[in-house]
């Protein structure tokens, strides 16, 4: 029907509703001055117009329920049902954040084993639940480095070394906690280059932020090494947890010799990623940063759970409450159904599809660092793209027309033309076989029709759209002016 | 296998045979053996999924639902009208990533679109992004917006949410801003409280209105005040208060910032909630986190993508505006479903409500013998002195399955009433009251 990509504004019409509800006069008493001059545009739409209007949306969306989806460093590995039901309980949604303690203690107990099962699975002291998102954890994690060094009058530590195949939340984060930040080279196998490190650290040294497996999804063989650098020269080693998925009951980041870690509790532990969000950033930490952990901590009492704010060393709160709490609801859930064995076969699995995949995939496009994998891989189209013009972009563009997810591309930066592909274990072989062939069949037509794939996508609602002339002239809202001069 | 996993052995074997390998153990061969995992990692589990749900309902049965709630203080209890449930539920939704691909996602990116434009229309503001995690970080970001080497104070009233205080102050404890917490005695944010302390060194006042205490003030004495100064005005709002009380916008506001929490989300013991945030057009390319902007594509058509991203970590890393990668997309979402659901008028139904509801909770609450409530102007919230430790208070109430305000101290409380407060509960509260407390 024609009004299928109109805006919701654009299908207002006055006097429209939902819902009403008890009437009440506007009251008397506040001054004019303070009082709203207009009411806001917000939509006039029936109920039938909004729920056909959000499901045309939703059928113009892509999730881990609609296909596969590599998005590599992401994690997208299906969202088991069970968690979304147990979130939905009353006793979790219908209760206040400062309720007495008394009355919240599910909730308390819940956030307390989960913080303990994620110490267990991470090798680390203790942990707080309350960062939001990945970034969120990575920033905790700095001010918690910082608070340590400060701690022991060693505030000349303000170099935070990040490596450059890092995530770009990295350096921003260390940034925001006040430290300088400096890159760390790879070496000609994709690990940190041991002799650049060595050469880097030193007396200004606070610490060094690392992801293992890194984002080329290679498991960084020197590891223990690099430890004992960056412990000598009186820095810290942080974990970005982004790539846990790979190594759960195999290692642990505490006996990697890791100080400071975040995990994505919406990647590793299958909370739903919701387009964005909300996700969950828990911090762990080993025994002498634990007072430094932001307030509150969940402890465990002989009368009960409780909230414990006692520690004076608390670098403070970094989020309201206690967290994502219905997120971690669903982690809890998902820790609960599996056991360690079973995540344990989830972290193998997970290596196994990649390194199939791999396999698959390796003589057809450039494989910059061959040799087995962990959780996730990286090809790079350089060669494709000098031979046929077919860029890492057209290949991603031309997947959707497969209804597949395209990878992650142009990332690591270390990578040209890269494409980052993460298949986790809950895709079966089938769907990594039928993968396989459509990328092996796009570096085919990217020879023989390369035409074809510059113009890609074909079977979306739209084609590629021109974000240089978006971003030079931003429209960021609906005009409405333009409505009513059609009208 | 447990752990969602569709493979069989049987595919497992001819998948190492693919690969070319016996068994995992290959595959791990990077990882130093010394520092393997030698045991089991020691956890609980696994439960079957119908021993998983009844363990998971006596978690959740060890927590108290009350059937009447009179506490607020940065969590309200609204109607949730189930479709807005239902449709923020909608699988596509929930299980996308951030919409890096919008051919595909245009779903998702014109609902944050819509989002930003109901937020930009209930704020007066120009330019809104994509939401942030809370309230609370939103007016830490926020501040990041207006600091620069040479501007660089913020004041904050301590009439301003205490965990958002703490927030902000921790976010920014080794940034350039310096954050100045102003005690104003009491429960309004008076003029006259920043009036000596703006000079060419700040950048801006951050207020609250209505403030942590229930009560709200002419911002735009405070505007205009911090304008003749130089700097920026934050206004950080209960976005609910909007359908009745001016908008940020209208009374000059550089910034508003809140927590969309009270639009659909439920109280959910603290999280997740979303944090809004909206500025004017000479802001916008400071504003931290996702934009969505329009665009077109080759034939000319209309979409919707991710925009500004040089502002961004994923380009600028450690040069950024802000660090923020996933945000409170799933949350932004319910936020546009529920106004779309509301549309003008049910806001204002709603937020009238609140006022009279809580009005009337006041009035009534200061005729009981040895409770003397604020009079200070106020939304949906208000303090109340006691003769009563607010302890005995609400051990009373809690028998009657009411949770009742929240104490500040020993006999101070933060009362708070929604439409969910009607009359008839408010009645039922004071004869509570006045049965146990006549003395």
């Amino acid at each position: 029907m024609t009004d299928e990509n109109k805006l919701i504004f654009e299908k207002s019409r006055e006097g429209r509703r939902c819902i009403t509800f008890e009437s009440c006069p506007a009251p008397d008493d506040i001054p004019k001055g303070m009082l709203r001059e207009k009411p806001a545009r917000l939509p006039e739409v029936a109920e039938v117009d909004l729920v056909r209007h959000y499901t045309g949306l939703s059928r113009k969306a892509h999730g881990v329920d609609n296909g596969f989806y590599p998005l590599g460093s992401c994690t997208m590995k299906y969202n088991p049902r069970i968690n979304e039901e147990a979130a939905s309980m009353r006793g979790f949604k219908c209760v206040h954040p400062y309720q007495e303690e008394k009355t919240v203690q599910g909730c308390l107990e819940l956030m307390y084993n989960l913080k303990a099962a994620l110490c267990e699975i991470t090798g680390m002291h203790d942990m707080t639940l309350q960062p939001a998102a990945g970034a969120h954890g990575e920033f905790t994690g700095m001010l918690m480095i910082k608070a340590y060094h400060e701690s022991r009058g060693d505030s000349n530590r303000n170099v935070m070394l990040v490596p450059d195949s890092a995530h770009g939340t990295n350096p921003a984060s260390a940034a925001m906690a006040g430290f300088e930040v400096r890159q760390v080279p790879s070496d000609a196998a994709g690990c940190v280059d041991l002799a650049a490190l060595r050469e880097l650290a030193g007396s200004d040294t606070a610490g060094l932020m690392l992801t293992n497996p890194n984002t080329l999804g290679l498991f960084d063989t020197h590891i223990a090494e690099i430890a004992d650098v960056v412990h000598e020269a009186g820095g810290l080693l942080y974990y970005d947890g982004a790539n846990l998925n790979a190594v759960m009951g195999i290692v642990r980041p505490g006996d990697m010799g890791f100080d400071v870690i975040h995990l994505n509790l919406h990647k590793t532990f299958s909370t739903p990623h919701g387009g964005g969000g909300p996700g969950s950033g828990p911090v762990g930490c080993c025994e002498k940063l634990a007072p430094f952990l932001p307030a509150p901590v969940v402890v465990k009492r002989d009368i009960g759970y409780s909230l414990d704010y006692g520690s004076k060393q608390s670098i403070g709160s970094v989020k309201s409450f206690f967290g994502n709490f219905l997120v971690l609801v669903k982690a809890y859930t998902y820790i609960m159904s599996l056991g360690a064995q079973g995540l344990t076969d989830v972290s193998k699995n997970a290596v196994l599809n990649a390194n199939y995949m791999f396999a698959k995939l390796r003589g057809s496009l450039d494989a910059p660092y061959d040799r087995p994998c962990m959780h996730e891989f990286v090809l790079s189209a350089k060669t494709l793209k000098e031979k046929s013009g077919v860029s890492a972009l057209d290949l991603s563009k031309s997947m959707l027309d497969y209804g597949m997810h395209p990878p992650t591309m142009y990332f690591p930066l270390i990578v040209e033309e890269a494409l980052m592909l993460e298949p986790t274990e809950t895709e079966s072989v089938e769907t990594l076989d039928a993968a396989c062939d459509i990328i092996l069949e796009l570096v085919r037509r990217a020879e023989s029709d390369p035409e074809s794939l510059h113009h890609s996508p074909y079977t979306t609602p739209i084609t590629r759209l021109d974000e240089v002339a978006a971003a030079r002239k931003p429209v960021v809202k609906y005009a409405f002016f333009e409505r009513s001069g059609e009208e | 296998m447990s752990g969602y996993i569709p493979n069989t052995d049987e595919d497992r074997q001819r998948m190492f045979e693919a690969i070319g390998i016996r068994g995992f153990e290959d595959l791990l061969s990077d990882i130093p053996q010394a520092l393997r995992l030698k045991k089991q990692m020691s956890l609980p589990g696994p439960l079957d999924q119908q021993k998983l749900l009844a363990h998971m309902a006596g978690l959740s049965g060890k927590n108290k639902v009350y059937e009447e709630i009179y506490r607020g203080a940065g969590a309200y209890n609204h109607f949730i009208p189930p479709v807005v449930t239902q449709l923020a539920s909608r699988e596509e939704f929930v299980t996308a990533y951030t919409p890096y691909q919008p051919e595909i996602s245009q779903g998702i990116l014109q609902a944050i679109f819509e989002y930003q434009t109901m937020i930009c229309e209930l704020t007066g503001m120009d330019a809104s992004n994509a939401s942030v995690y809370d309230g609370a970080t939103a007016a830490a970001e926020a501040a990041s917006m207006c600091v620069d080497k040479r501007r660089n104070r913020v004041l904050i009233p301590s009439t301003v949410n205490p965990e958002a205080i703490e927030v902000i102050s921790t976010w920014h404890r080794h940034s350039e801003a310096s954050i100045e917490i102003i005690d104003v005695h009491g429960y309004t944010d008076h003029p006259r409280f920043f009036e000596d302390l703006l000079d060419d060194r700040c950048a801006a006042v951050l207020v609250q209105c209505p403030n942590y205490f229930g009560a709200y003030t002419d911002m735009q004495v405070i505007a205009d005040m911090a304008h003749r100064a130089g700097a920026k005005l934050i206004a950080y709002v209960n976005p609910m208060s909007l359908g009745l009380l001016k908008a940020p916008g209208g009374y000059g506001a550089d910034i508003a910032v809140g927590d969309c929490q009270p639009f659909g989300m439920p109280l959910s013991f603290g999280g997740p909630y979303q944090g809004f945030m909206a500025c004017t057009e000479k802001l916008m390319r400071k504003l931290p986190g996702r934009i969505v902007g329009e665009a077109r594509d080759h034939e000319g058509r209309r979409g919707f993508v991710l925009t500004m991203q040089a502002r961004e970590q994923h380009i600028r890393r450690e040069k950024a505006s802000s660090n923020i990668c996933s945000n409170q997309a799933l949350n932004a979402l319910t936020t546009a479903v529920y106004l779309s659901t509301l549309g003008p008028q049910g806001l204002a139904e709603v937020s009238r409500l609140c006022y009279e509801n809580a009005h009337y909770l006041r009035d009534r609450l200061d005729e009981v013998d040895g409770f003397r409530c604020m009079d200070e102007p106020f939304f949906n919230e208000f303090t109340v002195l006691t003769e009563y430790h607010a302890d005995d208070v609400l051990d009373l109430l809690e028998e009657y399955g009411i949770l009742g305000g929240l104490k500040l101290n020993g006999n101070s409380m933060l009362w708070c009433a929604t439409e969910m407060n009607s009359k008839e509960s408010i009645d039922r509260l004071i004869d509570i009251l006045e049965e146990n407390f006549l003395s």
